[in-house]
């Protein structure tokens, strides 16, 4: 209970405290609009931007997806032979500290579908969480299970299935905690670079037109529903892992006192 | 069941686990490996599971080919320090994971999980998940599981070491009478002279630097049940004969090693 009330009456203050400074000091709204006026603008302009949200979110959530099957797929290549890990592992590194912005240009350019591209760009920014946890999880096996599972002649793909795939599921929620807010972020980022070459209609591209319009309520309204999707995929994410690993988990048990 | 020959381990550092070891175990023995830590008794009970491989030296199981861990339709199984259970799965699911890798479902697992389950006096917990147990129960459930597929011999490393003395002492009451109502075959590892003395048939001193065997006790007291023992065993005269003996064949071991204390 608590713990929902004390950050939700610090957010009604805050912007009590924002609403108040703005009309008191007579702010105009080009500069920094109101959290009325950003909610107007919101209901006001909700056909554009409920538009363009979808947009993104599909974008988004395209990107999760493909980065949780890739990242998947790679970490359980990567786990079923050191040589293999040892060859390939730096160039997801590669992939991970390559600033999206950097290379977004080059990708819209080549691939010419505009979903398709952008979805690109999310994915790689979203992939190496997915990557690295897994791949840790997987190896993070209780050396006694898998030497039960030794004595007992389990096959390779039932110490797969049955020991590593459940030991490394909680480190696989914690990249998909980690993922889903990466794979907005590249969604967002890819936007803009693809708005500013004309083309776009997701909600980076609604904040750059409504900057250049100077319709500042209308950018703060974007950015507002681009904070709460993101809000809200991160507590899909602890409600997966909840229901995933409630019953036995460390991480997810309520203490008892 | 089990020969060793001139078995040896001697680990890539060059630090040298267990010197030159031979000994024979036999169908129905309850045989304690007693010693220091360092004396090699987990690490020959490992060579034994088939876990590790002897730097020299040959083990023969049940008589069947020589570099063949194991023996055909021949089951080890091995209880190890920690209980080992699958946090994610019930106690029923975790006793149940060895029939399972090996193929076999349905009814007959479900009645030999709960036959076992019955065994060790867990049988209301099959439902709960590990963590809700305590460390005692936790042990009884992974003896369930190692028992559940019908073992030729039970391998046990240092299992009840974790625990307090109290519930050690139950578990170990339990683990004979298991024993003798099974006609199992166990090799027990620990470092209690007492724990050693009240389940063992026969006792196999060990000593450190290098670890050697240094001697074999047999224990003997038909007058406490040569199956289950009595309570009563652990205070009697016998008892504390052997404890003295063990205890003696201890200190002169780590005489003979000269190197430490």
């Amino acid at each position: 209970m608590l713990r929902v009330a004390a950050p939700l009456m610090v957010g009604i203050v805050l912007l009590a405290l924002w609403q108040g400074i703005v009309v008191s000091y007579n702010v105009p709204k080009y500069l920094v609009p109101s959290p009325l006026a950003i909610l107007h603008a919101l209901i006001d302009d909700w056909a554009l931007l409920s538009d363009s949200l979808l947009v993104t979110l599909k974008i988004t959530l395209l990107a999760f997806l493909m980065s949780i099957l890739i990242g998947v797929a790679v970490a359980f290549l990567f786990v079923q032979n050191r040589m293999v890990e040892m060859s390939l592992f730096p160039y997801a590194v590669l992939l991970q500290v390559t600033p999206v912005v950097a290379i977004a240009p080059l990708i819209i350019i080549w691939v010419k579908d505009p979903t398709r591209s952008l979805v690109f760009c999310a994915t790689i920014v979203a992939l190496f969480p997915i990557i690295s946890n897994s791949i840790l999880g997987l190896r993070s096996v209780n050396p006694g299970l898998l030497n039960l599972f030794k004595m007992n002649k389990a096959s390779r793909w039932q110490t797969l299935t049955r020991l590593r795939v459940p030991s490394a599921l909680p480190y696989f929620f914690g990249g998909l905690r980690i993922s889903c807010g990466l794979s907005l972020i590249g969604a967002v980022v890819a936007e803009f670079v693809a708005g500013t070459g004309g083309t776009g209609s997701g909600l980076a591209y609604q904040i750059l037109q409504a900057g250049y319009q100077l319709n500042i309520p209308r950018l703060f309204a974007a950015l507002f529903l681009i904070t709460i999707t993101g809000v809200l995929l991160f507590v899909g994410m602890v409600v997966l892992s909840k229901l995933a690993l409630g019953g036995w988990h460390e991480s997810e048990l309520t203490p008892e006192t | 069941m089990v020969d060793l020959w001139g078995v040896e381990k001697t680990y890539a550092n060059g630090t040298q686990a267990l010197a030159e070891t031979s000994l024979t175990f036999n169908e129905g023995e309850f045989i304690s490996l007693l010693g220091p830590s360092g004396c090699g008794k987990s690490t020959l009970l490992k060579m034994i599971a088939g876990l590790a491989e002897p730097s020299n030296g040959k083990i023969r199981w049940w008589n069947h080919g020589l570099d063949q861990v194991g023996g055909p339709g021949r089951k080890m199984v091995m209880v190890f320090q920690d209980a080992t259970l699958m946090p994610w799965a019930r106690v029923g699911a975790n006793v149940r994971l060895p029939l399972e890798l090996a193929g076999s479902k349905g009814p007959e697992a479900d009645r030999a999980v709960a036959d076992v389950l019955k065994l060790v006096g867990l049988e209301r917990f099959e439902q709960s998940f590990p963590r809700e147990l305590s460390g005692g129960m936790q042990m009884r459930a992974s003896i369930a599981r190692a028992l559940v597929t019908e073992p030729n011999l039970l391998l046990m490393d240092e299992p009840f070491g974790a625990l307090d003395e109290i519930t050690r002492n139950r578990l170990d009451g339990d683990l004979r009478e298991l024993w003798a109502k099974k006609k199992l075959t166990i090799v027990f590892v620990t470092h209690s002279i007492y724990e050693a003395v009240y389940l063992s048939t026969r006792v196999v001193v060990m000593s450190a630097r290098p670890g050697r065997v240094s001697r074999e006790v047999l224990i003997d007291a038909p007058a406490f049940g040569s199956g289950a023992r009595s309570e009563a065993f652990r205070v009697s005269q016998e008892f504390a004969g052997y404890c003295k003996e063990l205890s003696d064949a201890l200190a002169q071991a780590s005489g003979e090693g000269g190197v430490d204390h």
